[in-house]
């Protein structure tokens, strides 16, 4: 059982850690950096209530050793806004069509679609579903959460008019 | 914590990841994407001694078109094959097969060789593989050497690498003119293993099948050629209820693998479906 001293950055900053091999980047997240906004469900990369963004990849980080993460940049939703400021355009629109009943799958969910925006700004309706279908919603039956990511669209592209919110 | 406790090790170089794996003292496992094995660390199917961890060896994750064939690097993930305009254009069953892998914040980290290598009889690329007749390139402790993707997969996820060899790029043979390919499955929900899943690939000239392949996926323990297709239709006419004729009286001999969750009935429906579909959308595609 080895362990090992990893370095990695999460939301900007650095952290140095001791990790067994066995860690996952959930728990180092979760349990060492006490940034539990990242959600452990049904840890086998199957729900997506953990996904991270890893080199600017969306991760599993259920499935992702903390020793794998050496030298890498992490984000996650801790890291999206201020705790005072204004909220990130994806949150601001899960917040504005209430994308979100119990909120256990939210933190995934945003993640992946930060990074599905920052890849694509205007994404079809298919690649909306894809990203989506990488992640377990028992309360809402994602048609909530799908008009939450139309707004975060909107409110992206800085464009605010409410006669353009359709779907 | 829920993986049992293991060593890892992430060597620069491939020579000393050979080294450790061929270390008969340990039981050692490579370690690519992590998105089958961590699953399998975590639900303690798997007790290795150690993890060999590939993702520190440079030069492993490249997407090279050469003579005629491309060759994919070991550790590419599946999103970028799935997103590579070389693959797109030259082996199109390879993104269009990935489209079905698990979900995009999966194929962002898992590998193809991993995919490769792992063999699991109910996933897509094994069954691309022996489908294309692509070869794998393999290190050991004697050096390098190919293995017909035909040969690789000896039963249920297990292949004819040796434990202390490492896969290293599988090499798709391109597409020829006058082709077409189809990925087809059935799974309960997008992302989930298939039922049952079949890729195809057909080439027509002067309106007759003059190469057709078929492999279904997750009816048996390994990728299964279906050659009685392959043979009824290779120089017959080139049309849809020839295709048909032939996947229906194949699938009454298949030899399906025992699954709770599919009757052998379904099984055999699903496997005649999805092979017909699967042909037939090639032959479209081949026009």
């Amino acid at each position: 059982m080895s362990t090992h001293t990893i370095t990695l950055t999460v939301n900007g900053r650095e952290h140095t850690e001791e990790v067994e091999a066995r860690l996952t980047l959930a728990d180092l997240l979760r349990e060492r950096l006490d940034l539990t906004a990242t959600h452990l469900g049904c840890e086998h990369g199957v729900c997506g209530a953990c996904t991270v963004l890893l080199d600017g990849k969306p991760a599993r980080s259920c499935l992702t050793l903390a020793v794998q993460a050496e030298g890498a940049k992490i984000r996650t939703l801790e890291g999206l806004a201020d705790p005072e400021g204004e909220l990130h355009p994806v949150q601001q629109g899960f917040w504005e069509k209430h994308g979100m009943q119990c909120g256990f799958c939210t933190p995934g969910i945003v993640m992946s679609v930060v990074e599905l925006l920052e890849r694509d700004p205007d994404p079809s309706d298919d690649e909306i579903a894809a990203t989506l279908g990488g992640h377990l919603c028992r309360c809402t039956g994602y048609v909530k959460i799908r008009e939450a990511v139309r707004e975060a669209v909107r409110l992206r592209s800085g464009s605010h008019s409410p006669q353009e919110i359709r779907r | 914590m829920k993986p049992p406790p293991f060593d890892y090790v992430a060597p620069p170089s491939l020579d000393e990841a050979v080294a450790v794996l061929a270390d008969e003292d340990q039981d050692s496992k490579v370690l690519a994407g992590g998105q089958s094995l961590i699953p399998l660390l975590s639900l303690r199917l798997a007790y290795p001694d150690v993890l060999v961890d590939l993702g520190r060896i440079d030069g492993l994750g490249s997407i090279e078109h050469a003579d005629d064939t491309v060759v994919i690097g070991a550790m590419a993930t599946q999103h970028e094959a799935e997103t590579s305009h070389l693959l797109h254009e030259l082996c199109p069953l390879v993104p269009e097969a990935l489209a079905n892998v698990a979900h995009p914040q999966i194929r962002s980290r898992g590998t193809v060789g991993g995919s490769v290598a792992h063999g699991d009889p109910a996933a897509e690329l094994p069954a691309v593989v022996v489908a294309l007749d692509a070869t794998v390139r393999a290190v050991g402790p004697n050096g390098t050497r190919t293995i017909a993707a035909r040969d690789l997969y000896s039963g249920m996820m297990t292949t004819t690498l040796r434990e202390d060899e490492v896969l290293t790029s599988v090499e798709i043979p391109t597409v020829r003119e006058g082709s077409g390919s189809a990925c087809v499955e059935v799974a309960r929900r997008a992302g989930d293993y298939a039922m049952a899943g079949a890729v195809a690939q057909v080439t027509v000239e002067k309106g007759t099948f003059a190469d057709t392949r078929l492999v279904l996926f997750s009816v048996s323990d390994t990728p299964a050629r279906i050659d009685a297709v392959e043979r009824a239709l290779t120089g017959a006419e080139a049309k849809p209820e020839v295709i048909a004729r032939a996947t229906a009286a194949a699938a009454e001999d298949l030899d399906l693998l025992a699954d709770p969750r599919v009757s052998q009935d379904y099984a055999r429906h699903l496997a005649e479906v999805v092979a017909r579909r699967a042909l037939t959308t090639a032959l479209e595609r081949s026009a």
